[in-house]
């Protein structure tokens, strides 16, 4: 008992954070500091880096309008995929809230599958449904709609159902946790006091769930944001994001300190996504859904 | 029930069809016995699989991506489970600090943790290797674990711990002899998951892998630049095996565990 007692051991918590918070510095914190610095440095054209404090990379990530476009592009995508997904991912996760159903355990346990199935696998599974030869252009030649395959691949929209595919789950998840959290009595309350049902989901249920909600999209948007497998992969020539442009200049063009520069836009302008939503409701919310 | 309820579930079942019908297309297909990977089906035939057998670069992806994520796995886990007893366990002064610290390498998107660490291991002379992918996995599947992990760990009830230790055990036997017996299933869940994150990781793994190193998810996405053929729909599948029947074994497994010491 003695030795649980925090005033008597104040050092073993530590000790036991000591492993996770010695990899967390060394290879999150430190290299993050460092692509601070190394934004500020200028690769030549031989390959070589030239240390020092150049704002060029800045200007030209800041200034040039190609960079500015693909960054708005990018929000919109992200924007647009959290849309969706909170309309579409509302219905399942208030069925199985408020369900009777008796093996919803199975349709919460279905909900978590995809989280198994692979990224790659769930967005490359699309050009099995959308591509020429797939599953709607075979059925709409097979129904004499359409003479020839159609293209329905390569463009923003199918990036978009791409990333909706994937963070569904994230938001039906987020979202379930604060419906079922939800007391009953309130919606009854509401309804015995004369609402009709849509006026007690209204001003009832929908506030209750904000949370969910709010997290579900949180999660939605910053992953959305940050993606480019799914642009390569279902996206057209004009349809690169962000992410697609760090790739670029690191793995590409070998131009790591342009690649620094991009990635630190990114990094603040999903972190400031990240802390204002902490500053409002916590970080708690996210953390309940892997209860 | 009113009507409003059968739209509801009219609409949750179109989710669940978006949700799963490609991948159940995918599937399909893989046992398509015709030369493109496409519909119409022309007959069933393992004849894809057997091709990904005979794959020596696609045994060689598996055999890469099997050992990335076992030793994620394992080392993820140890210093999740660490962190997480220090968490739950103990109250000491900055935990919300430190709380906010652990689930950092998911705050920060993935491509920028990705990018910081490849240059920096990179100025500092390491070329890109295994273990810069290792620790990459490492640092992006641990904030998983611990929330896991602390999630399971709050319903261990602390009396056992106190009641060895009055008993005269010290903090180490205390626990391997009961501690961790009574977080194993929190343990397995952590390590399964941390192998399946890893498993699964293409985002960072693009940016980290050396030349000629390939893991599953990044062969499929360099055999998707050709086209989709039906050896990917056919590898799809054995993933989809893989990472859906492992933690299913692995829930009932812990649930058996759990069970047979009558607490957890």
């Amino acid at each position: 008992m003695a030795s649980l007692d925090p005033q008597e051991k104040p050092l073993r918590p530590w000790a036991l954070l000591s492993p996770a918070l010695t990899a967390i510095l060394l290879l999150l914190v430190i290299p993050v500091c460092f692509i601070a610095v190394y934004s500020f440095w200028l690769r030549t054209a031989t390959g070589a880096d030239i240390a020092g404090f150049h704002l060029d990379n800045w200007a030209e990530v800041l200034g040039d309008a190609f960079y500015r476009d693909i960054l708005g592009f990018t929000i919109w995508i992200a924007f647009a995929t959290t849309v969706i997904c909170a309309l579409v991912g509302y219905i399942p996760a208030y069925f199985i809230a408020m369900t009777q159903f008796r093996h919803k355990a199975y349709l919460l346990l279905l909900l978590m599958l995809p989280f198994w199935i692979s990224y790659i696998i769930r967005t490359m599974s699309w050009i099995n449904i959308l591509g020429t030869s797939g599953v709607v252009n075979v059925g709409l030649q097979w129904l004499g709609l359409t003479d020839e395959p159609i293209q329905m691949l390569y463009n923003q929209w199918t990036v978009i159902i791409g990333l909706v595919h994937f963070l569904l789950p994230f938001m039906i998840l987020n979202v379930y946790v604060s419906l079922y959290a939800i007391d009953r009595n309130l919606i009854d309350a509401a309804r015995s006091l004369g609402s009709t049902p849509w006026q007690a989901f209204t001003e009832v249920t929908l506030p209750l769930s904000l949370p969910g909600l709010a997290a579900g999209s949180l999660l939605c948007f910053v992953l959305a944001a940050g993606t480019y497998i799914t642009p390569l992969v279902l996206g057209g020539p004009t349809d690169a994001m962000f992410a697609n442009l760090v790739f670029d200049a690191i793995i590409t063009q070998l131009n790591w300190p342009l690649g620094s520069a991009l990635s630190l836009v990114l990094l603040a302008l999903l972190g400031v996504l990240v802390a204002v939503y902490n500053r409002f409701a916590g970080m708690g919310q996210i953390a309940k859904s892997f209860g | 029930m009113p009507s409003g309820w059968s739209l509801i579930r009219l609409g949750t079942i179109l989710v669940y069809l978006f949700m799963f019908a490609p991948v159940a297309v995918v599937v399909l297909l893989s046992f398509n016995s015709s030369q493109f990977g496409s519909f119409p089906m022309e007959g069933v035939s393992f004849r894809w699989f057997v091709e990904l057998w005979n794959n020596d670069a696609i045994v060689r992806a598996f055999q890469t991506s099997l050992v990335l994520g076992a030793l994620t796995s394992v080392i993820s886990t140890t210093l999740g489970v660490l962190g997480s007893l220090a968490m739950v366990r103990y109250s000491f002064p900055g935990k919300n600090l430190i709380a906010t610290a652990l689930i950092a390498p998911i705050l920060v998107p993935e491509v920028v943790l990705a990018v910081a660490l490849l240059l920096f291991l990179g100025a500092l002379g390491q070329p890109k290797s295994f273990v810069l992918l290792l620790a990459g996995h490492v640092i992006f599947t641990l904030p998983f674990v611990v929330l896991v992990v602390q999630a399971r760990l709050v319903g261990v009830r602390r009396e056992y711990e106190e009641a060895a230790m009055s008993l005269g055990a010290g903090p180490v036997q205390t626990f391997f002899q009961v501690t961790l017996p009574l977080i194993l299933p929190a343990v397995l869940a952590g390590g399964l998951f941390a192998f399946t994150i890893s498993f699964d990781d293409i985002t960072g793994t693009l940016f980290w892998k050396p030349g000629g190193v390939e893991t599953v998810p990044t062969q499929i996405f360099a055999m998707l630049r050709n086209s989709i053929s039906p050896e990917i729909n056919a590898l799809g599948t054995v993933m989809i095996v893989m990472t859906v029947a492992l933690p299913l074994l692995g829930a009932a497994a812990a649930r058996r565990l759990s069970r047979g010491r009558g607490g957890g």
